[in-house]
């Protein structure tokens, strides 16, 4: 948490006022999230959004996003601060937006993957605001096999706005780096926890986000798209993405609710960014609760069991 | 009716469209007969035009040896969405009926040049072919298939990407159908992906690009991210060829570029060759 000195691109994202929606159908939603959305750090008068569209799901959305929400190294140096950062995908570059090395959480050795936002500004710039590239895809799943070689459970921290849409990106096979992640990732044979901590945009997130266990803070957010990319397409105006937020159902209570997540890791009051020492800790408790249970179930038990999860997902009413 | 209304009537014409086929990439005229005898390949240009399901199918499966797998599964609405022009319900329904489909693909078992294989087809006109819970489930229960008959899958692509309608649920798709083509990859099995135009977003980065073989027709837009969202981002223009099979064959994502014509006879050729299949 070292600087104030947010870009303005960020201090604009800070949340509005809250205001509860007057005409709007309020849906089904745990009300947690909606009490602990009511004190914004530093409410800003919100020039793009007008008030009224504004909703409990737009709320989380903020603070999903609050440039002082703890972020990858902020958990990784609470968690263990000589962790070993290793570097480079073996085949053209080393994606900074990436993270992936060895690290001890408690008295757990495990490979720690996941997206690098970065804090200051030149960090953001150089990290492309944790939009990894192929090479970070492939970074991570470098590093995750060495997790199944030497039987070591993988933590994946996901935080990220998606995958970074480049010319270069694309050159280098944006598509083919996520597609493979996630059909090596389904067979892995050893235990994976993925947190969802921040953000959870799309592809980009689900590259190393297919697990034994998803787990997932209280107000981060986990959509198929952009609130404002959904308002885009199907509104044909960006500045209803409160509206779409709401109708794409991206909250973590809507997301266990679908069979999603297996558990939502709750927040301090406010904001993980509020008590960031209290979230990172409770966040440590909940990583190696799920590792201690995951590692009594034997390996190929395991994968099968990862298999019917996910393709249990968009099963309904059968 | 008074002699002075009539001239208000519209001209009688017949619509260009029934019977011409206006080329989308050179704009050429050929007559519609022509065009569909030439597989829907504009004469003129060579560009690839769009098969709906059952064409791709009537394309690649031996006469009358399809057989539709999964077909009781159908789009659903996890999330009872609802955007600017209405209801994802009423609008999935209407593609239902409009394109006799229940689902942006068609999964079944078939003969191809009497090779068993079970084979799977996208149809852009259903949702834009996107990846919706129904797909994914018709993807896992094609790839089980082909695991229990120990035959090779082939899954042809068509699509904008995941399903925007279908949220979360429409994201997890791309790794359910991933980890169900893994599994059928490490037994031995092999699966080859045709990408036809388009083929992007969350279907690029799934199923489509995991193939022992990917193959793509010609000309066809293949890519993750759209055009103008990477123009915004890097502020600078696109070449023409960016995304196009063609460039991605260059830049060593694509085993082949295959014209329409000669698909079937391909992939009856390599089947053979890689498997030893009769």
């Amino acid at each position: 948490m070292a600087t104030k000195k947010t870009p303005a691109k960020a201090s604009a994202k800070k949340p509005a006022p809250v205001k509860k929606p007057a005409a709007k159908k309020a849906p089904a939603k745990k009300p947690a999230a909606k009490k602990t959305a009511t004190k914004p750090a530093a409410p800003a008068p919100e020039a793009a959004t007008p008030e009224v569209l504004t909703n409990p799901t737009w709320e989380t959305v903020q603070i999903a996003r609050h440039p002082e929400r703890p972020l990858f190294l902020d958990y990784l140096n609470a968690w263990d601060p000589e962790a070993i950062e290793l570097h480079g995908d073996r085949l053209v570059a080393d994606d900074p937006a990436m993270y992936a090395g060895i690290a001890k959480i408690g008295d757990e050795r495990v490979i720690i993957v996941g997206h690098r936002k970065g804090r200051t500004p030149e960090e953001k710039v150089a990290n492309r605001w944790g939009m990894a590239n192929p090479d970070g895809y492939r970074k991570a799943m470098r590093i995750m096999r060495l997790a199944e070689k030497f039987q070591i459970p993988i933590v994946a921290l996901v935080d990220t706005s998606g995958a970074f849409p480049g010319l270069d990106a694309e050159e280098r096979g944006q598509a083919e780096a996520i597609a493979k992640n996630l059909a090596d990732m389904s067979v892995l044979k050893t235990p994976i926890v993925v947190v969802v901590t921040g953000e959870g945009g799309s592809g980009g997130a689900l590259g190393i986000a297919v697990g034994d266990r998803i787990l997932m803070l209280e107000h981060a957010v986990y959509s198929v798209i952009s609130p404002e990319g959904c308002a885009s397409i199907l509104w044909r105006d960006g500045k209803m993405a409160p509206v779409a937020a709401e109708a794409l159902k991206i909250t973590s209570a809507w997301l266990k609710k679908l069979g999603i997540v297996d558990d939502v890791i709750p927040e301090p009051k406010g904001g993980a960014h509020t008590a960031p020492a209290k979230a990172i800790e409770t966040v440590k408790k909940a990583v190696l609760a799920a590792i201690k249970e995951l590692k009594k179930i034997p390996v190929d038990k395991l994968v099968d069991q990862r298999y019917a999860k996910f393709a249990a997902m968009g099963r309904f009413g059968k | 009716m008074a002699w002075f209304t009539k001239a208000s009537e519209a001209p009688l014409r017949v619509p260009t469209e029934a019977l011409w086929n206006v080329c989308k990439k050179c704009g050429a005229y050929t007559p519609k007969d022509e065009y569909n005898a030439n597989l829907k390949v504009c004469p003129t240009c060579g560009a690839h035009g769009r098969l709906s399901a059952r064409e791709r199918i009537e394309l690649l499966a031996d006469k009358d040896t399809f057989k539709e797998l999964a077909s009781e599964v159908i789009a659903n609405d996890p999330l009872t969405f609802s955007d600017a022009s209405g209801a994802y319900a009423e609008k999935v329904k209407a593609t239902r009926e409009k394109t006799k489909i229940g689902e942006s693909i068609v999964v079944g078992t078939a003969k191809l040049d009497k090779i068993p294989v079970v084979l799977g087809a996208m149809d852009f006109r259903f949702m834009g072919g996107s990846l919706g819970s129904g797909t994914g489930e018709r993807i896992l229960q094609a790839a089980e298939a082909a695991r229990k008959l120990k035959c090779p899958l082939i899954l042809c692509t068509a699509s904008g990407g995941a399903r925007m309608q279908e949220g979360i649920v429409s994201l997890m798709q791309m790794a359910k159908t991933c980890a169900a083509i893994q599994r059928l990859r490490d037994e031995g099995l092999l699966y080859i992906s045709v990408m036809t135009d388009p083929t992007t977003g969350g279907v690029s980065a799934s199923y489509a690009m995991v193939g022992d073989l990917n193959i793509a027709e010609p000309k066809t837009l293949i890519g993750f991210a759209g055009r103008r969202v990477i123009e915004t981002t890097i502020k600078q223009k696109l070449p023409p060829e960016f995304q196009t099979s063609e460039y991605l064959l260059e830049h060593g994502f694509l085993d082949k570029i295959v014209a329409r014509k000669d698909l079937k006879t391909f992939l009856a050729k390599t089947i053979r060759l890689l498997t030893a299949a009769k």
